[in-house]
């Protein structure tokens, strides 16, 4: 894909999350929305997968430790062909593959189970050591997507050391930084800066990049595959909410809105990088 | 078919082995058994037996440092990679500190990721109350998907390693640290979900786990002078239960007593009392911690503070055969 179609996909699936909170009553909002540039990249442009072949051995792995910003997984991930886009309204309603935060063994292309925060990044370190000291299988990467406020966990850190200790390289994680958590923003709540210091100071490769930009994505992947004797972080900036003017740089939309209407008049709002775009139908 | 038991069980010189010592010979065949099995340690690779492991498969051993959340979700991660993980810490730690991580990416994620928690009980003796895991046994066997095991001796803790591993399924196993009588043999049987008749007897059911199967069984022994026949039943899995074996015991017997080295509430004797309250109401006396924390102190003088000894279990025994009517026989 050109990074312009890869823009209009991610356009496709920031519309999928909207209409799928909007169908389901509950979810987060801003998180989705802001990761939809970095994880669509990631399925179309930078891992090597099978969406027909789920469980095929030789796949690069994705962990979102941030569960709660499954919506934008599950549309990517529609979107890809894992299983129907008209499924995607299913989410959070019984009965559903599409559980409210991740299941790995409700949905086939899951790798696992995550929502309590501070948990994924070491599962993900975990299976980095095993591709690089078990395996011997130096083709492979694990990409883990964090949040920012999920950095307060000492699950985390915990990790960060270990990683760190075992100079796990084929261990990639973004870190979704669009400075808000639920009380308010990431510096009132518990602040994180140094961040950059903090990650270098515990043996990691670090860069920093624009979330937003696919071509930023791709290279910084890239960079960090090259990388061999480090895991890597990208702290990639994002606008929390991007995409959706109202909902921008605004914490309260870490969560849900009012009611669905919010949603159908963020479909209306959405914007693309080209500018306004009409919403239609999900299917 | 009765259940082999050591030809001294009774006597003053049965041989003794810390229950972690079993686990530390099973670990090991394992490694030789079986390439998927890798071993992680949060910082105390000797105390729990993982040493022998380490020192013959150190390429599959992953030392954690003292991290026990990163110990178990790195093990969720191996074991997604189609691992074995074992991990061991000490129960009080593990599951004691992560049992969020344990319950959300490895008994809702279903990974057969083995947790060993090593010193459980007041026998660990002078560290304390706070090293002193009794909570354990409550905390795991409430997770769906997890199998919770506490094995009477050293020669059944090898057995369950060995069945842990083949089983695709979340499992903790219960460590004690000190030295316990071995009563079972190699040739006596251990299969996971199985509970064992070590002694028969009529006049009420003895059900023990861990460390307490043996001072049930000594006790039984004492009151035999006394014209008492009480059943011995041993429960090495407490989850899932064997609730054909306990119940035609308890069906046979009409009382029941539970022994654990642990919180009565919620732990074993609690799982007891929600099947018999369910399908065979039944008198019963839990034995075991009861709404207290130990404290320093020889493992022997905590023991018998605790009245956790088969000299102060044999007089319980009578009492509550002398207060309480049989039940069943007779409905």
């Amino acid at each position: 894909m050109t990074i312009t179609q890869l823009q209009q996909k991610a356009a496709d699936v920031r519309r999928d999350i909207l209409t799928m909170l909007e169908a389901a009553g509950s979810g987060h909002s801003a998180g989705p929305l802001d990761l939809a540039d970095i994880i669509t990249t990631l399925y179309f442009d930078i891992m090597n997968i099978d969406p027909k072949k789920p469980e095929w051995p030789e796949r690069d792995i994705f962990i979102l430790s941030n569960g709660h910003t499954v919506p934008v997984q599950y549309a990517v991930m529609a979107e890809r062909g894992y299983f129907d886009v008209s499924e995607l309204t299913t989410l959070r309603k019984l009965g559903s593959r599409l559980q409210g935060h991740p299941e790995r063994k409700k949905l086939p292309g899951l790798e696992t189970t995550s929502g309590p925060l501070g948990c994924g990044l070491s599962q993900g370190a975990g299976y980095a050591y095993s591709l690089q000291y078990l395996d011997n299988a130096r083709h492979r990467w694990v990409y883990v997507v964090t949040g920012d406020g999920e950095l307060n966990e000492g699950n985390i850190w915990e990790a960060a050391m270990f990683a760190g200790k075992y100079k796990l390289s084929q261990l990639i994680v973004f870190i979704d930084r669009n400075n808000i958590q639920i009380d308010g923003p990431t510096d009132e709540v518990m602040p994180l800066e140094d961040l950059r210091g903090k990650w270098e100071a515990f043996g990691w490769h670090v860069q920093e990049i624009d979330g937003h930009n696919i071509e930023s994505v791709i290279d910084a992947a890239s960079m960090a595959r090259a990388i061999s004797n480090k895991p890597s972080v990208i702290i990639s900036h994002t606008i929390p909410g991007k995409g959706v003017d109202f909902m921008e740089y605004d914490y309260h939309w870490h969560g849900y809105g009012k009611s669905p209407a919010d949603y159908t008049r963020a479909l209306t709002k959405l914007r693309t990088l080209n500018g306004k775009i009409t919403s239609g139908d999900i299917s | 078919m009765s259940y082999p038991l050591v030809s001294n069980v009774y006597a003053e010189d049965i041989a003794q082995e810390p229950i972690r010592a079993g686990f530390g010979r099973g670990l090991k065949n394992l490694g030789e058994t079986n390439k998927n099995v890798v071993a992680l340690c949060a910082d105390l690779t000797d105390s729990t037996q993982m040493s022998l492991f380490k020192e013959a498969f150190p390429e599959r051993f992953i030392e954690m440092g003292i991290a026990e959340q990163n110990l178990v979700t790195v093990a969720a991660g191996l074991a997604r990679a189609s691992k074995i993980p074992f991990t061991s810490s000490y129960a009080a730690f593990s599951p004691g500190r992560n049992w969020e991580q344990i319950r959300t990416t490895i008994a809702l994620n279903d990974q057969p990721v083995k947790i060993i928690g090593s010193h459980a009980g007041v026998s660990v003796g002078p560290d304390g109350a706070t090293h002193q895991m009794l909570e354990d046994i409550a905390l795991m066997r409430v997770l769906p998907n997890m199998i919770v095991i506490a094995p009477g001796d050293s020669v059944e803790a090898e057995k369950a390693t060995k069945a842990i591993a083949e089983n695709d399924k979340p499992s903790y196993l219960r460590l004690a640290r000190e030295k316990t009588p071995i009563f079972s043999t190699p040739d006596s049987p251990f299969e996971i979900g199985k509970a064992y008749v070590l002694r028969e007897g009529y006049d009420i059911s003895l059900l023990g786990t861990g460390t307490m199967t043996y001072q049930l069984l000594f006790a039984a022994h004492l009151l035999e002078t006394q014209g008492i026949h009480a059943e011995v039943v041993h429960v090495p899995t407490v989850k899932p239960l064997d609730e054909a074996t306990i119940l035609a015991s308890v069906r046979k017997t009409g009382r029941v007593i539970t022994a654990e080295e642990a919180q009565i509430a919620a732990g074993f004797g609690g799982a007891i009392a929600e099947l018999l309250g369910e399908k065979l109401p039944t008198p019963q006396l839990r034995i075991g911690m009861n709404d207290h924390f130990g404290e320093s102190g020889t493992p022997n003088e905590l023991l018998e503070k605790f009245e956790l000894t088969a000299r102060q279990i044999a007089p319980k025994i009578q009492q509550f055969i002398d207060a309480v009517p049989r039940y069943h026989q007779g409905f």
